[in-house]
Protein backbone atom coordinates (compact mmCIF):
# COMPACT_ATOMS: atom_id res chain seq x y z
CA UNK A 1 0.00 0.00 0.00
CA UNK A 2 1.30 3.08 -1.38
CA UNK A 3 1.50 6.36 -0.03
CA UNK A 4 -0.47 8.77 -1.75
CA UNK A 5 1.18 11.63 -3.32
CA UNK A 6 -0.49 14.44 -2.32
CA UNK A 7 -0.21 13.21 1.94
CA UNK A 8 3.71 13.67 1.80
CA UNK A 9 3.87 17.05 2.67
CA UNK A 10 5.96 18.15 5.78
CA UNK A 11 4.74 17.58 8.75
CA UNK A 12 3.33 13.88 7.78
CA UNK A 13 6.50 12.03 8.49
CA UNK A 14 5.97 9.11 10.52
CA UNK A 15 7.83 8.89 14.34
CA UNK A 16 11.06 8.21 15.01
CA UNK A 17 11.71 4.21 15.25
CA UNK A 18 13.21 3.74 18.41
CA UNK A 19 15.97 0.59 18.07
CA UNK A 20 17.43 -1.22 21.30
CA UNK A 21 18.92 -1.04 24.18
CA UNK A 22 21.50 -2.73 21.24
CA UNK A 23 22.87 -5.75 21.67
CA UNK A 24 25.88 -7.78 20.83
CA UNK A 25 23.26 -10.54 19.66
CA UNK A 26 22.12 -7.49 16.99
CA UNK A 27 25.39 -7.01 16.00
CA UNK A 28 26.29 -10.62 15.44
CA UNK A 29 22.41 -10.87 13.75
CA UNK A 30 23.47 -8.01 11.36
CA UNK A 31 27.33 -9.48 10.49
CA UNK A 32 25.86 -12.97 9.54
CA UNK A 33 23.25 -11.11 7.22
CA UNK A 34 26.11 -8.87 5.93
CA UNK A 35 28.92 -10.68 5.31
CA UNK A 36 31.07 -8.22 7.46
CA UNK A 37 32.64 -10.42 10.12
CA UNK A 38 35.15 -7.57 11.74
CA UNK A 39 35.86 -8.97 14.77
CA UNK A 40 35.83 -5.34 16.60
CA UNK A 41 31.78 -5.35 16.29
CA UNK A 42 31.25 -8.89 18.40
CA UNK A 43 35.27 -10.12 19.75
CA UNK A 44 35.37 -8.66 23.44
CA UNK A 45 39.15 -9.52 23.87
CA UNK A 46 39.71 -7.92 20.80
CA UNK A 47 38.17 -4.89 21.06
CA UNK A 48 39.33 -4.29 24.25
CA UNK A 49 43.11 -4.85 22.80
CA UNK A 50 42.23 -1.82 20.35
CA UNK A 51 41.37 0.60 23.08
CA UNK A 52 37.72 0.44 23.21
CA UNK A 53 35.15 -0.59 26.39
CA UNK A 54 33.22 -2.52 24.19
CA UNK A 55 32.62 -4.16 20.68
CA UNK A 56 31.52 -1.25 18.60
CA UNK A 57 28.12 -0.91 16.68
CA UNK A 58 28.39 -1.75 12.86
CA UNK A 59 28.04 1.09 11.14
CA UNK A 60 25.81 -0.12 8.76
CA UNK A 61 23.78 -1.93 10.96
CA UNK A 62 22.33 1.10 12.46
CA UNK A 63 22.30 2.67 8.87
CA UNK A 64 20.30 0.36 7.42
CA UNK A 65 17.95 0.92 10.55
CA UNK A 66 17.31 4.31 9.30
CA UNK A 67 16.62 3.29 5.89
CA UNK A 68 14.28 0.84 7.59
CA UNK A 69 11.91 3.75 8.99
CA UNK A 70 12.15 5.22 5.70
CA UNK A 71 11.06 2.47 3.60
CA UNK A 72 8.48 1.28 5.68
CA UNK A 73 6.74 4.55 5.62
CA UNK A 74 7.30 5.15 1.35
CA UNK A 75 7.97 1.75 0.57
CA UNK A 76 11.07 -0.17 -0.51
CA UNK A 77 10.46 -0.98 -4.05
CA UNK A 78 10.40 3.05 -3.84
CA UNK A 79 14.24 4.32 -3.08
CA UNK A 80 16.26 5.28 -5.63
CA UNK A 81 18.92 6.77 -4.07
CA UNK A 82 20.28 6.41 -0.17
CA UNK A 83 23.35 7.90 1.72
CA UNK A 84 24.99 7.26 5.53
CA UNK A 85 27.25 9.88 6.95
CA UNK A 86 28.55 8.51 10.31
CA UNK A 87 28.98 11.37 13.16
CA UNK A 88 30.12 8.88 16.28
CA UNK A 89 30.27 5.39 17.17
CA UNK A 90 27.38 3.76 19.17
CA UNK A 91 27.71 0.92 21.90
CA UNK A 92 25.86 -1.80 23.60
CA UNK A 93 23.38 -0.58 25.77
CA UNK A 94 22.65 2.73 23.55
CA UNK A 95 19.07 3.72 22.65
CA UNK A 96 18.98 5.13 19.24
CA UNK A 97 16.17 7.23 17.48
CA UNK A 98 15.80 6.42 13.84
CA UNK A 99 13.85 9.09 11.77
CA UNK A 100 13.67 12.30 9.39
CA UNK A 101 12.38 14.76 7.32
CA UNK A 102 11.00 15.71 3.89
CA UNK A 103 13.95 17.89 2.13
CA UNK A 104 11.79 18.16 -0.87
CA UNK A 105 9.22 17.13 -3.31
CA UNK A 106 9.37 17.56 -6.95
CA UNK A 107 8.87 15.65 -10.56
CA UNK A 108 11.71 14.77 -12.57
CA UNK A 109 11.80 12.36 -15.82
CA UNK A 110 7.83 12.27 -15.35
CA UNK A 111 8.60 11.06 -11.90
CA UNK A 112 7.19 12.19 -8.61
CA UNK A 113 10.22 12.06 -6.18
CA UNK A 114 10.92 13.01 -2.09
CA UNK A 115 14.11 13.82 -1.13
CA UNK A 116 14.17 12.60 2.77
CA UNK A 117 17.44 13.74 5.75
CA UNK A 118 17.40 10.91 7.88
CA UNK A 119 18.62 10.88 11.24
CA UNK A 120 19.75 8.82 13.98
CA UNK A 121 20.55 9.75 17.81
CA UNK A 122 21.43 8.33 21.00
CA UNK A 123 18.96 9.28 23.55
CA UNK A 124 20.23 10.52 26.40
CA UNK A 125 23.01 12.33 24.92
CA UNK A 126 21.17 13.45 21.76
CA UNK A 127 24.56 12.91 19.68
CA UNK A 128 24.01 12.22 16.30
CA UNK A 129 25.57 8.70 15.05
CA UNK A 130 24.57 8.77 11.44
CA UNK A 131 22.86 11.01 9.40
CA UNK A 132 21.32 10.15 6.03
CA UNK A 133 19.58 11.41 2.78
CA UNK A 134 17.39 9.09 0.44
CA UNK A 135 15.01 9.81 -2.66
CA UNK A 136 12.01 7.86 -3.49
CA UNK A 137 9.80 7.72 -6.32
CA UNK A 138 5.83 8.13 -5.68
CA UNK A 139 3.82 5.93 -7.53
CA UNK A 140 0.30 7.18 -8.60
CA UNK B 1 49.87 5.03 5.61
CA UNK B 2 47.21 5.04 2.16
CA UNK B 3 49.15 3.80 -1.00
CA UNK B 4 48.13 6.83 -3.32
CA UNK B 5 49.32 4.58 -6.59
CA UNK B 6 45.82 2.55 -5.99
CA UNK B 7 43.63 5.29 -7.52
CA UNK B 8 42.72 3.71 -10.99
CA UNK B 9 42.76 -0.47 -9.46
CA UNK B 10 40.13 -1.64 -10.76
CA UNK B 11 38.97 -5.40 -9.00
CA UNK B 12 37.88 -9.12 -10.74
CA UNK B 13 34.66 -8.85 -11.71
CA UNK B 14 32.48 -11.14 -9.39
CA UNK B 15 28.56 -12.21 -9.28
CA UNK B 16 26.28 -11.77 -6.68
CA UNK B 17 22.96 -13.37 -6.45
CA UNK B 18 20.52 -11.71 -4.74
CA UNK B 19 18.37 -14.70 -2.77
CA UNK B 20 15.28 -14.56 -1.02
CA UNK B 21 16.46 -15.95 1.89
CA UNK B 22 19.17 -13.62 2.21
CA UNK B 23 16.59 -10.89 2.04
CA UNK B 24 14.62 -12.00 4.74
CA UNK B 25 17.43 -12.26 7.23
CA UNK B 26 19.14 -8.75 5.79
CA UNK B 27 15.38 -7.27 6.53
CA UNK B 28 14.95 -9.19 9.67
CA UNK B 29 18.64 -7.80 10.79
CA UNK B 30 17.75 -4.40 10.05
CA UNK B 31 14.46 -4.44 11.97
CA UNK B 32 12.01 -4.57 8.47
CA UNK B 33 9.28 -6.40 8.92
CA UNK B 34 7.97 -4.80 5.73
CA UNK B 35 5.80 -7.11 3.45
CA UNK B 36 7.78 -6.28 0.47
CA UNK B 37 10.61 -7.83 1.80
CA UNK B 38 8.62 -10.80 2.94
CA UNK B 39 6.04 -11.81 0.51
CA UNK B 40 6.17 -14.01 -2.90
CA UNK B 41 8.97 -15.63 -4.55
CA UNK B 42 11.04 -12.12 -5.75
CA UNK B 43 10.70 -9.84 -2.61
CA UNK B 44 12.93 -6.59 -3.03
CA UNK B 45 16.13 -6.04 -1.39
CA UNK B 46 16.80 -3.66 1.31
CA UNK B 47 18.26 -0.62 0.31
CA UNK B 48 21.61 -1.19 2.33
CA UNK B 49 21.47 -4.89 1.00
CA UNK B 50 24.55 -4.76 -1.47
CA UNK B 51 27.04 -4.52 1.29
CA UNK B 52 26.36 -8.29 1.23
CA UNK B 53 29.44 -8.40 -1.42
CA UNK B 54 31.48 -8.76 1.24
CA UNK B 55 30.65 -11.93 1.40
CA UNK B 56 30.43 -12.62 -2.43
CA UNK B 57 33.58 -10.88 -3.49
CA UNK B 58 35.14 -13.33 -0.89
CA UNK B 59 35.13 -15.85 -3.47
CA UNK B 60 37.04 -14.04 -5.88
CA UNK B 61 40.35 -13.38 -5.56
CA UNK B 62 41.57 -10.18 -6.00
CA UNK B 63 37.55 -8.76 -6.71
CA UNK B 64 38.00 -5.99 -4.02
CA UNK B 65 40.97 -3.37 -5.31
CA UNK B 66 40.36 -1.95 -1.33
CA UNK B 67 42.75 -3.78 -0.42
CA UNK B 68 45.61 -2.58 -2.49
CA UNK B 69 45.08 0.99 -0.66
CA UNK B 70 46.55 -0.07 2.62
CA UNK B 71 44.42 1.81 4.80
CA UNK B 72 45.81 1.99 9.02
CA UNK B 73 43.16 -0.31 10.48
CA UNK B 74 43.85 1.90 13.85
CA UNK B 75 43.59 5.24 12.27
CA UNK B 76 40.96 3.89 8.96
CA UNK B 77 37.18 4.05 9.41
CA UNK B 78 34.07 3.78 7.27
CA UNK B 79 32.89 7.52 6.52
CA UNK B 80 30.22 7.13 4.18
CA UNK B 81 28.16 4.62 2.00
CA UNK B 82 26.05 5.40 -0.63
CA UNK B 83 23.68 3.32 -3.16
CA UNK B 84 22.37 4.91 -6.54
CA UNK B 85 19.35 2.63 -7.82
CA UNK B 86 18.56 2.95 -11.71
CA UNK B 87 14.88 1.65 -11.01
CA UNK B 88 13.76 -0.72 -8.10
CA UNK B 89 16.19 -1.81 -6.12
CA UNK B 90 17.18 -5.58 -7.42
CA UNK B 91 14.77 -8.22 -6.52
CA UNK B 92 15.53 -12.32 -5.59
CA UNK B 93 16.20 -13.93 -8.51
CA UNK B 94 18.66 -11.40 -9.75
CA UNK B 95 22.25 -12.70 -11.08
CA UNK B 96 23.67 -9.20 -10.58
CA UNK B 97 27.83 -8.82 -12.28
CA UNK B 98 30.13 -6.46 -9.66
CA UNK B 99 33.17 -5.25 -10.39
CA UNK B 100 34.52 -2.48 -8.05
CA UNK B 101 37.31 0.51 -8.83
CA UNK B 102 39.32 2.94 -6.69
CA UNK B 103 37.78 5.90 -7.84
CA UNK B 104 39.04 8.89 -5.85
CA UNK B 105 41.80 9.60 -3.24
CA UNK B 106 41.98 12.94 -1.89
CA UNK B 107 43.34 14.70 1.33
CA UNK B 108 41.66 17.58 3.33
CA UNK B 109 42.77 19.28 6.29
CA UNK B 110 41.18 18.38 9.51
CA UNK B 111 39.61 20.95 11.62
CA UNK B 112 41.81 20.05 14.62
CA UNK B 113 44.96 19.62 11.91
CA UNK B 114 46.50 16.71 10.57
CA UNK B 115 45.63 15.55 7.31
CA UNK B 116 42.70 13.45 6.43
CA UNK B 117 43.31 11.06 3.36
CA UNK B 118 39.67 9.86 1.56
CA UNK B 119 39.31 6.98 -0.21
CA UNK B 120 36.50 6.24 -2.76
CA UNK B 121 35.49 2.68 -4.44
CA UNK B 122 32.80 2.74 -6.32
CA UNK B 123 31.35 -0.86 -7.28
CA UNK B 124 29.01 -1.57 -10.25
CA UNK B 125 26.31 -3.80 -10.56
CA UNK B 126 24.69 -4.93 -13.91
CA UNK B 127 22.11 -7.44 -14.64
CA UNK B 128 22.49 -10.33 -16.76
CA UNK B 129 21.69 -7.89 -20.22
CA UNK B 130 24.66 -6.04 -18.75
CA UNK B 131 22.51 -2.83 -18.17
CA UNK B 132 23.41 -1.34 -15.06
CA UNK B 133 21.07 -1.31 -12.03
CA UNK B 134 22.70 0.20 -9.12
CA UNK B 135 25.54 1.45 -8.06
CA UNK B 136 27.59 1.85 -4.57
CA UNK B 137 29.96 4.81 -3.35
CA UNK B 138 31.97 3.46 -0.35
CA UNK B 139 34.04 6.44 1.62
CA UNK B 140 36.88 5.58 3.74
CA UNK B 141 39.05 8.01 5.94
CA UNK B 142 42.11 7.80 7.50
CA UNK B 143 43.27 10.28 9.91
CA UNK B 144 46.41 11.51 10.64
CA UNK B 145 46.06 10.56 14.47
CA UNK B 146 44.37 7.56 16.01
CA UNK B 147 40.89 8.17 16.23
CA UNK B 148 39.82 10.79 19.76
CA UNK B 149 36.81 9.32 20.45
CA UNK B 150 37.45 6.22 21.98
CA UNK B 151 35.45 6.12 24.83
Amino acid sequence: MNVRWEDVVPGSEPPPLVLGPLTRTDFVRYQGASGDMQPIHHDEPFARAAGYQAPLAVGMYHAGVMNTWATNWLGPENVRRTRVRWKAQAWPGDVLECGGTIARKYEESGERCVDLELVCQRQGDRQTVVEGWMTFVVPA
Amino acid sequence: MIDKSALGAVGAPFELDVERGKIHEFARATASAHPAHFAGDDPVSPPTFLTTTFFWEQLVPDSNPWHRVRMSPERGMHAEQEYVFYGPPPRAGTRLRCQSRIAEIYDKQGRRGGTLTFVVMVTEFRDASGTLVAEAKMTGVETAQAPAEKA
